[in-house]
């Protein structure tokens, strides 16, 4: 194993540590808003996955232009759940946290079964696209474009968040909601309103990955639930509901792929994910960014 | 609660035994192999979930990761059979125990853990075992392990003539499960496990030992979760790390519970008595495995209880019940 075999794997796991970033930050937004974990976050991701694969098969639109469509359509139908489902979920007197956990598992549930009935278990790909199969050298490093336009459309998302929520009117709702959503209603701010919201915007930022995950990643029924792991992993050592943790987690996620795959049969590369996961939760039980 | 507990607890238990009676004497007039299938599978959720029911829902430490326990039970049996030529029944006691052990080690870092941690670190735990068996050359890998079959015996507890004598042992486990559990709902460890369900830290300033409790429970519950494994690779007589160890097996674990009632008596038996047999049903009639169908319909289901009845389905007999004494 050589130097440059490290740097290598080093950058091709920082790239794919941002793109986790942006997968996770929904998940963590959601948490953090109403401290509901969405057990369907990687059937998000799947549906977005399809929904920009069906615009490249049908009306042979580029994913990079289907990003915004596909991040639009997945708000709606975030915003969706959570007036369907979700709002619903939170009521629930007995049981409070079974209810949680079961109803967007359900949820998770039936949308896999949809998409097998519907768009069959077959493995799709998007065949040929602005961005895919091709690779820059950078500094002698050799860089996947997919990946390395998702990580520049990852931290562009996320500065885009930060802005957002520190300086328009809805994100300082959002923030107020999160720290005290009784209080936000004597002030007049509709709860509802800034959890659908909520639920829509984190549905929006996995639909944008998904929408770059379509370019390089095979889109199957099953495909969201190794991602929904990892995002969960990811959202967990950022400590749950920190946005900018869910940034950092990512990193710290891929990272530790690319370093155990170097180690491991590329077979057991989650393996370093999940052992990470556990060491941290275990000498911090509220992950490495959360607040004890 | 209208009856006293110690009046409803007598009832439960005759009432267990009439069923168990009825349920035992349905072969005799029920010969399809196909349905006898469905009820051993029927059987074997009902033990399953009732044992996920201990830990996740008496204790209220709700674990995604039971088919760890379930994989570990399946694979010691398979394992110490094949290689070794030793009888399922050493294997079963063998992998309950082995499973047993593991999950008090895994619940020692564990349990300290809360909420949404400790059912991603369930889900994680189980994961990663499930990567390591498929990498596991001695053991199979991914290709798995095939039973050789021998002669049909209770002593091999093999049979491929017929169903029946699966049929009965299933039977016998969902019985044994239900006991433990009606047993120990009546025991300190019953109480306390309430007690930590409800609000850890009021019970441990009340002196009830939280942790050991929550080590007691997984004890309990990943050794009857495991010899179910056991049975299940007799009963199939293959297996392979995703078919003992996939996550669909710590959801398949849960669902009936979560349907029926967590945290209750007969959730779990009804749970599964309605779930098994309208997932396998939809899965042959509307149209082969892969097509998602079975899916669709217990997702539905799921969010439906879940949203409408979270107290799970027994709720709707306890209230009836209730209309009745009044």
């Amino acid at each position: 194993m050589t130097a440059e075999t490290i740097i290598q794997s080093l950058a091709s796991g920082l790239l794919m540590g941002l793109l986790y970033g942006l997968i996770a930050v929904g998940l963590a937004l959601i948490f953090g808003l109403m401290d509901v974990v969405n057990f369907a976050h990687g059937e998000f991701l799947m549906i977005a996955m399809y929904a920009t694969f069906f615009l490249f098969a049908f009306f042979a639109i580029d994913p990079l232009l289907a990003a915004p469509l596909v991040a639009a359509a997945l708000f709606v139908f975030g915003a969706v759940v959570y007036l369907l489902i979700v709002r619903f979920a939170v009521r629930a007197k007995a049981n409070a946290g079974m209810v949680q956990i079961f109803s967007t598992f359900g949820l998770a549930i039936v949308m896999r079964g949809l998409a097998q009935f519907f768009f069959t278990p077959d493995y799709r790909s998007v065949t040929h696209s602005w961005l895919g199969g091709k690779t820059i050298s950078i500094a002698g490093i050799f860089l996947p474009v997919p990946q390395l336009v998702g990580a520049l459309v990852s931290i562009a998302a996320f500065a885009a968040l930060y802005f957002f929520i520190n300086r328009t009117d809805f994100g300082r709702a959002l923030e107020a909601t999160r720290e005290d959503a009784g209080a936000v209603a004597l002030v007049g701010i509709d709860k509802n309103k800034v959890f659908a919201l909520g639920w829509g915007l984190g549905a929006a930022l996995v639909g944008l990955a998904g929408a770059i995950m379509a370019v390089f990643f095979y889109i199957y029924p099953d495909v969201g639930a190794s991602f929904a792991l990892i995002a969960y992993v990811t959202v967990a050592l950022g400590g749950f509901g920190s946005v900018f943790g869910a940034f950092a987690g990512g990193i710290v996620v891929g990272l530790v792929e690319a370093s155990t795959a170097l180690i491991l049969p590329p077979s057991l590369k989650s393996v370093g994910i999940y052992a990470v996961y556990l060491l941290v939760v275990f000498i911090r039980p509220r992950g490495l960014f959360g607040s004890i | 609660m209208d009856m006293p507990f110690a009046t409803r607890r007598r009832r439960d238990l005759i009432v267990a035994a009439c069923l168990a009676v009825i349920a035992a004497l349905v072969p005799l007039f029920v010969k399809d192999v196909y349905v006898q299938n469905i009820m051993v599978l029927t059987l074997m959720y009902a033990a399953l979930s009732q044992s996920w029911n201990i830990l996740s829902g008496y204790c209220g430490q709700i674990s995604l990761g039971h088919a760890l326990y379930f994989g570990l039970g399946a694979y010691t049996t398979a394992i110490l059979f094949t290689k070794f030529g030793v009888l399922p029944w050493f294997g079963m006691l063998g992998g309950g125990l082995i499973s047993a052990v593991i999950a008090m080690a895994l619940g020692y870092p564990c349990f300290r853990l809360r909420g949404h941690y400790f059912v991603i670190a369930t889900i994680v735990i189980a994961e990663i075992a499930l990567l390591l068996f498929q990498n596991w050359n001695w053991a199979g890998a991914a290709l798995g392990i095939d039973i050789p079959v021998r002669h049909d015996s209770w002593l091999n507890f093999q049979f491929t003539r017929s169903k029946l004598p699966y049929f009965y042992f299933a039977l016998a486990l969902a019985c044994v499960a239900w006991l433990v559990t009606w047993w120990l709902e009546d025991s300190k460890w019953g109480y306390w496990w309430r007690a930590v369900k409800d609000n850890p830290d009021a019970a441990e300033s009340l002196g009830v030992v939280v942790f050991n409790s929550k080590m007691g429970a997984a004890a309990v519950s990943a050794f009857l979760t495991a010899v179910g494994g056991s049975f299940y690779a007799q009963f199939v007589s293959y297996i392979d790390p995703e078919s003992v160890m996939g996550f669909q097996f710590s959801l398949l674990m849960a669902l009936p519970a979560v349907l029926g009632g967590i945290g209750t008596l007969w959730g779990p038996v009804l749970g599964a008595v309605i779930l098994i047999p309208l997932t396998e049903l939809t899965r042959s009639f509307i149209g082969g495995s892969g097509r998602g169908v079975d899916l669709i319909v217990y997702g539905t289901l799921i969010v439906l209880i879940s949203l409408a009845r979270p107290e799970g389905l027994v709720g709707l007999f306890s209230r009836r019940r209730k209309a009745m004494v009044r």
